[in-house]
């Protein structure tokens, strides 16, 4: 009972917080000065030009007006019209979906991984000069945003020692069997670990970059709590059973300090997956955030609507799986 | 036989010249319980946590040594250290509240000793954790071994504590102050149980507290610090009959004495405290002289 009022009251603030997405994005990229039927024509177009195109894409009516044809749309699963694409907003969206979902989470895996390690070894090692390295490490990582790790990343790996791709998702020339595209997910399904490395070699750099000040972000906090459980009473008596640094610290500290960095990942994700539209760009990498400056640049209205109505939705969907998987992990909410 | 030896122990703040333990030596027969008394900060618990191993990475161990069954446990090596203190030695710890992971259900908290450290199988161990929450009274132990701290009392979650202290019939346990996180009613009981359990398993206790009163009633010997220096160790009815140090007569009268509460609060006079100290620098000089 507890459960489902809880569920429901998720979902009542989920609605009303897209709602209010959707209609601040709806009212500001047409405040904003720029004309997406000037962008479409040629020059010297005549004025009756102009006027058809307005009307077709409904642009003559009101704002507010426009705002409640395109609802009605949207609570029926239609999205509208990619102006310069001239296809269904809604496939060319969950089109691209695949590729961003797929590079944030390897960014994130990477930066759990890094940042975990660094935390482990900062807390085994703590007040020694390890520690202190770790957390000079920490430091650069955080003070260099994501696009300038891409940058350095794409000089040192792609220019300086290229061993990875710089651009794109996979090589243009291979073919790709696939029916979904979650290429990643797809070519360890069907075996073909070619194809995965190809791919895995396109997402690394852009992936790193994304999941380095995350990274950091991870090893400082987890590191912080860790040394903090150290210090706990049932970590003492573990001690005097006989059981050494490692252990303690993996199995009786860890399961309870990691709660308070689990709630900070699911904020910081979400400015991951944000990241990506200027990390995908950087790579020539096709995805959502790429096609969302492209929409920009090309004023295409229903396009832009629409993608940041799919941003806000894996913003909810991030936080919601992020209260579940802390209520799994204590105890104390289990049964709450 | 004496199980447990400390001889001329001297712990500093680790890089330090700052004394925590002077010169500690006292010994601990089989099966006798050997109480530590002194003010907070006199190095009471600081002993128990030479002995465990548990000492905090800032202090560090100058001198001495702490000889278990006849083997200086400072000589062996990390690893060894630890498993030979799994393996007959175990703690009693103060906060029944802080000393349970959270995150873990009772019952491998128990038994996790058992079959890492000692290699028994699981459904010996698994026996033995509800044999032992049997010997302590709790009711329905198959429930208890499943559940999670927060879903249990204070006093409970002592019993636990103790029950898991005797799980692999130490030879010696080190309770730092068991019952002075509980409730006075509470309190009785538990002092109750940990001298029953003692008595059953023949086991060696060295008792932490700051009350002379719990002293009295587990204790056959004591040790009474004072500033990280042992100032007189004696048997338990010499000790309330006559204390030898001017400061362990000064202690005793400071004791509450239900009959007349107000009259008998009297604080440990100046001109002892002096004394005490003067002995403490003594000392201090002679080691660094010597």
């Amino acid at each position: 009972m507890q459960i489902l009022r809880s569920l429901l009251f998720r979902l009542a603030s989920t609605a009303v917080t897209l709602v209010g997405v959707a209609v601040i994005v709806f009212f500001v990229i047409r405040v904003v000065p720029g004309d997406p039927i000037a962008m479409m024509l040629p020059p010297g177009a005549t004025d009756e030009d102009i006027a058809r195109l307005t009307a077709l894409y409904g642009l003559d009516k009101s704002i507010p007006e426009q705002f409640f044809i395109w609802a009605g749309g949207v609570l029926q699963g239609d999205f509208g019209t990619s102006i310069t694409a001239r296809r269904p907003v809604l496939d060319l969206v969950l089109g691209r979906l695949p590729a961003t979902l797929e590079l944030s989470i390897m960014a994130l895996v990477i930066a759990v991984i890094l940042g975990g390690v660094a935390a482990l070894t900062g807390t085994r090692e703590r007040g020694t000069k390890v520690e202190a390295g770790i957390d000079v490490a920490n430091g650069m990582a955080l003070s260099v945003p994501d696009f300038l790790w891409a940058l350095i990343l794409i000089l040192l790996f792609g220019v300086a020692w290229p061993v990875f791709h710089i651009s794109g998702r996979v090589t243009p020339s291979l073919d790709l069997p696939f029916v979904t595209n979650f290429y990643l997910f797809e070519s360890l399904v069907r075996l073909r670990f070619d194809l995965w490395a190809d791919i895995v070699s396109h997402m690394f750099m852009p992936a790193l970059a994304l999941a380095i000040p995350l990274a950091a972000i991870i090893g400082q906090l987890l590191k912080q709590s860790l040394k903090e459980t150290m210090h706990l009473d049932y970590v003492t008596l573990a001690r005097t059973k006989g059981y050494g640094e490692n252990h303690v610290i993996i199995r009786e500290a860890l399961p309870n300090a990691i709660l308070p960095t689990l709630t900070l990942v699911g904020v910081q994700f979400t400015f991951l997956i944000g990241g990506t539209v200027i990390i995908e760009r950087l790579f020539s990498y096709e995805g959502l955030g790429n096609m969302a400056i492209d929409a920009v640049i090309n004023r295409d209205l229903p396009l832009i609507q629409g993608i940041v109505i799919l941003f806000a939705v894996l913003f909810t969907v991030v936080n919601l799986v992020v209260d579940l998987t802390y209520a799994l992990l204590n105890p104390r909410l289990r049964n709450a | 036989m004496s199980y447990l030896r400390i001889s001329e122990l001297t712990v500093n703040i680790a890089g330090t010249s700052t004394r925590l333990l002077r010169d500690v030596s006292l010994t601990v027969q089989a099966g006798e319980v050997h109480g530590l008394v002194g003010e907070s900060g006199a190095g009471k618990s600081m002993i128990g946590k030479a002995v465990l191993g548990t000492l905090p990475r800032a202090i560090e161990i100058v001198s001495g040594a702490i000889e278990l069954d006849g083997a200086d446990l400072l000589k062996l090596s990390p690893a060894e250290h630890r498993k030979r203190l799994g393996q007959s030695c175990a703690l009693i710890p103060q906060d029944p509240l802080t000393a349970l992971n959270p995150s873990r259900r009772i019952g491998p908290q128990i038994t996790d000793r058992l079959t890492d450290i000692l290699g028994w199988d699981a459904k010996r161990a698994r026996d033995r954790a509800n044999e032992l929450l049997e010997e302590v009274q709790i009711p329905d132990p198959q429930r208890v071994l499943r559940s999670y701290p927060h879903e249990l009392s204070g006093g409970m979650r002592q019993r636990i504590l103790i029950a898991s202290a005797f799980a692999a019939e130490p030879k010696l346990i080190v309770a730092d102050e068991p019952t002075t996180a509980l409730d006075v009613t509470v309190q009785k009981q538990i002092l109750k149980l940990i001298k029953d359990m003692q008595q059953r398993h023949d086991t060696a206790l060295l008792f932490v507290t700051h009350d002379l009163g719990v002293v009295s009633k587990i204790c056959q010997s004591l040790s009474v610090l004072y500033a990280g220096m042992v100032v007189e160790a004696t048997g338990v009815r010499s000790f309330f009959r006559e204390p030898a140090h001017a400061y362990s007569r000064a202690l005793l009268a400071a004791t509450p004495k239900y009959t007349d509460p107000e009259a008998s609060l009297t604080p440990v006079p100046e001109e002892v405290i002096a004394a005490v100290k003067a002995e403490v620098d003594a000392a201090d000089a002679g080691s660094r002289h010597g």
